[in-house]
């Protein structure tokens, strides 16, 4: 897959920083390949772990320039210290997360359970569901990173090998209509110049650390509208966009019941979906694309008139349940009478058939909720 | 200048260092060497902490923290980030990490940034021990040293391994490597201006008494680093191309005692103890004596 081509990423994308990493392989690859053929104006750092390539990321943005990098399950899991050090710094970086399961035991095919660990970690999430979908996300990262309202720094999750080594046709805009679309980068408060020295990264006491995570979590709330916005501009420049930037819905028009799912397990149930539909089920789809923030608001609309919803979660929260189980529980909590089952699927790669998502609608349209309903 | 030593103040005092505290002098030094054209990338660490307690600070030239083990990351992605904005001739790149951040749990990323050959000074204040969270043993810490994990115990005396031999490990990378202590500022200085012109990655270890960690009165911070050199348990040289040579020698040499005798961490040190520093201590020195006068290249 071009996740990121030549082209999509603007001009004055700087820095890149690289570690070889079986699925996310690809995306560093290509970006090596631009670069050195002189397409992609940028600078390589070849680092030696995820954990100094999202350092290094960190360094280079808080000097003044754009950054990405790319990773996959135990490189995310081994950076995982450092995310929240970017999110707190509020520098905009974006990052491509190959999904993968976690070891033990050692498995590299896909699964939620990488970025999902990740997600109180003040990083914007963004599920895709195709390439295409991939491309035109990290372009609309940087505009929401960037926004100086929001300065926060953006995975772009995509299932590995199911999106990360696949090869399909996708349209790659201009590099002029990007940048028309994604104006240079300008820090707002994020750079190192002996001119203007400035202290980045300080002890934060306990009379000011709060204050700093609240802030955090406003710019959060705030960026539910700066997605859709970035969605819509996104539409109007390029006429493509994906739901609202946040959620999904599909043929959720009369629908009674939904599956609920991220990335490209969609794919599947879009095709589950239209098969119920001729047989005159009144079933749809609630992709969600925005993990983090959490669009609550936009999922208790959608979710309104529906009798059931089978959540179809890629991970599990050990000693808990599925986190988009969970979270959609308590966004629907004292919301009508929807009943909610949960399933969870596709660890460690195991496919996830049409008949399992048949399977896990059929649940939801019985009178019963369930909870963790394992699909293998 | 005065003494030939910039006026320059680029490290405001009103710090909350200890009184007496080596790293703080050390750093005082290192950021008149470098001048105000200076970026310091620092690992997290006592002068993280005393030097940046929010929304006070006392750096006068851009400076960002990461993590503890990440000076050197951070500043790689600084160096590119520069190189970007075609500002890296003009702009001086510090890394600054503590012994723990430096020969533990910061070394990969060290290693990986001179591998990479960054053009940047990376600086580690050997204290010996991670002492902003209370003196814990590090690969720096001297052997039979008693800290809160090497206690000096009835059975086992303190650390029971030597030091990490860090700056040779660092030469092996083909860095230009110095050693300098608090004690010479001169010499200090000019290691620093030195490894600033360097090609790549350079590495300066500068040697940093510790007043609570070590167990010293606040106004023994620069006797005990001076006594440290004439006992030669920190030898002042430096590697150039892979060449060592003894910088500076001590004209009266002395036995080992004097400087662990003197020092809370050593006072429960038996004669068999001591004698097995002092052994020790001979050992490096001729090893280092061998290799400045063969010309052996380290790289
Ligand atoms: C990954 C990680 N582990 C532990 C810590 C806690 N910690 C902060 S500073 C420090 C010790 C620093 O020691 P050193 O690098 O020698 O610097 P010094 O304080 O002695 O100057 C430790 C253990 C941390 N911040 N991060
Ligand atoms: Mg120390």
């Amino acid at each position: 897959m071009q996740t990121v081509s030549s082209r999509d990423v603007p001009n004055n994308t700087t820095v890149e920083i690289r570690l070889t990493f079986s699925v996310d392989t690809h995306i560093v690859e290509r970006i090596a390949d631009f670069v050195n053929d002189g397409i992609l104006d940028a600078e390589l750092i070849d680092v030696e772990s995820e954990h100094s390539a999202m350092s290094a990321c960190i360094g280079a943005q808080a000097t003044g320039v754009r950054t990405f990098t790319a990773t996959a399950s135990q490189g995310l899991a081994l950076m995982h210290e450092m995310l929240f050090v970017a999110s707190g710094m509020r520098l905009p970086i974006v990052m491509a997360v190959a999904n993968r399961a976690l070891s033990a035991p050692i498995n590299i095919w896909n699964d939620h359970s990488d970025s999902v660990a990740a997600r109180d970690s003040g990083w914007i999430q963004l599920y895709v569901e195709s390439s295409q979908e991939a491309l035109d996300t990290v372009i609309q990262a940087y505009r929401i990173a960037e926004n100086k309202d929001i300065l926060m720094p953006v995975m772009v999750c995509l299932d590995g090998f199911t999106l990360s080594h696949v090869w399909e046709p996708v349209d790659i805009p201009t590099k002029a209509k990007v940048n028309q679309y994604l104006p240079k980068y300008k820090p707002v408060h994020a750079f190192l110049d002996p001119r203007k020295p400035i202290t980045q990264g300080p002890v934060g006491f306990p009379d000011s650390y709060m204050g700093f995570k609240r802030m955090q979590q406003e710019a959060m709330k705030r960026s539910i509208k700066a997605i859709e916005k970035a969605n819509s501009d996104f539409r109007k420049k390029f006429r493509r966009s994906y739901g609202n930037g946040l959620i999904e819905p599909y043929k959720m028009q009369g629908a009674q019941y939904a599956v609920v799912a991220m990335g490209s397990l969609c794919g599947t149930i879009k095709h589950v979906v239209d098969e119920m539909r001729k047989e005159g089920k009144k079933v749809g789809l609630l992709k969600i694309k925005a993990f983090r923030p959490f669009p609550t608001e936009h999922i208790q609309k959608a979710a309104k008139n529906l009798k059931g919803l089978a959540v179809i979660d890629k991970e599990i929260s050990l000693g808990s349940d599925g986190a988009l189980f969970t979270e959609i529980r308590s966004a629907l909590s004292g919301q009508g009478k929807t009943r909610i089952s949960g399933f969870i699927a596709g660890l460690g790669g195991k496919d996830v058939t049409p008949d399992h998502i048949r399977k896990s609608i059929e649940t939801a349209m019985k009178s019963k909720e369930t909870k963790e309903e394992w699909l293998q | 200048m005065i003494n030939n030593i910039p006026t320059d103040e680029l490290f405001a005092s009103g710090h909350r260092a200890c009184a007496g505290c080596g790293q703080a002098l050390a750093v005082r030094l290192v950021m008149k060497a470098a001048g105000k054209n200076t970026i310091v990338a620092n690992a997290t660490g006592c002068l993280e902490v005393f030097s940046t307690p929010y929304p006070e600070t006392s750096w006068r030239v851009p400076w960002i923290h990461g993590a503890f083990e990440t000076a050197a990351s951070v500043a790689s992605g600084v160096d590119k980030a520069l190189v970007k904005q075609k500002k890296r001739k003009k702009v001086n790149l510090l890394a600054f990490g503590g012994d723990g951040g430096t020969f533990d749990i910061g070394f990969q990323a060290l290693s990986g940034a001179a591998e990479r050959g960054h053009k940047l000074t990376y600086v580690c204040f050997d204290n010996g021990a991670y002492m902003n969270t209370g003196i814990q043993r590090s690969g720096a810490t001297p052997k039979y040293a008693a800290t809160t994990t090497s206690p000096a115990g009835k059975k086992i005396h303190g650390k029971t391994e030597f030091k990490k031999p860090m700056p040779l490990i660092m030469a092996a990378h083909g860095c230009y490597v110095a050693t300098a202590s608090v004690a010479f500022p001169h010499d200090l200085i000019k290691k620093v201006q030195k490894a600033l012109k360097h090609k790549g990655l350079s590495y300066v270890q500068v040697f940093s008494p510790c007043i609570p960690g070590w167990g010293i009165p606040s106004n023994m911070s620069i006797e005990s680093a001076k006594l440290a050199f004439k006992t030669k348990i920190t030898p002042l040289f430096e590697v150039e191309n892979g060449i060592v040579t003894i910088t500076n020698r001590p004209s009266k040499e002395l036995p080992v005692e004097e400087y662990l005798s003197r020092q809370k961490r050593f006072k429960h040190l038996s004669q068999k103890e001591i004698d097995d520093v002092q052994s020790h201590v001979d050992t490096e020195w001729e090893k280092l004596a061998h290799l400045e006068e063969t010309k052996v290249r380290i790289s």
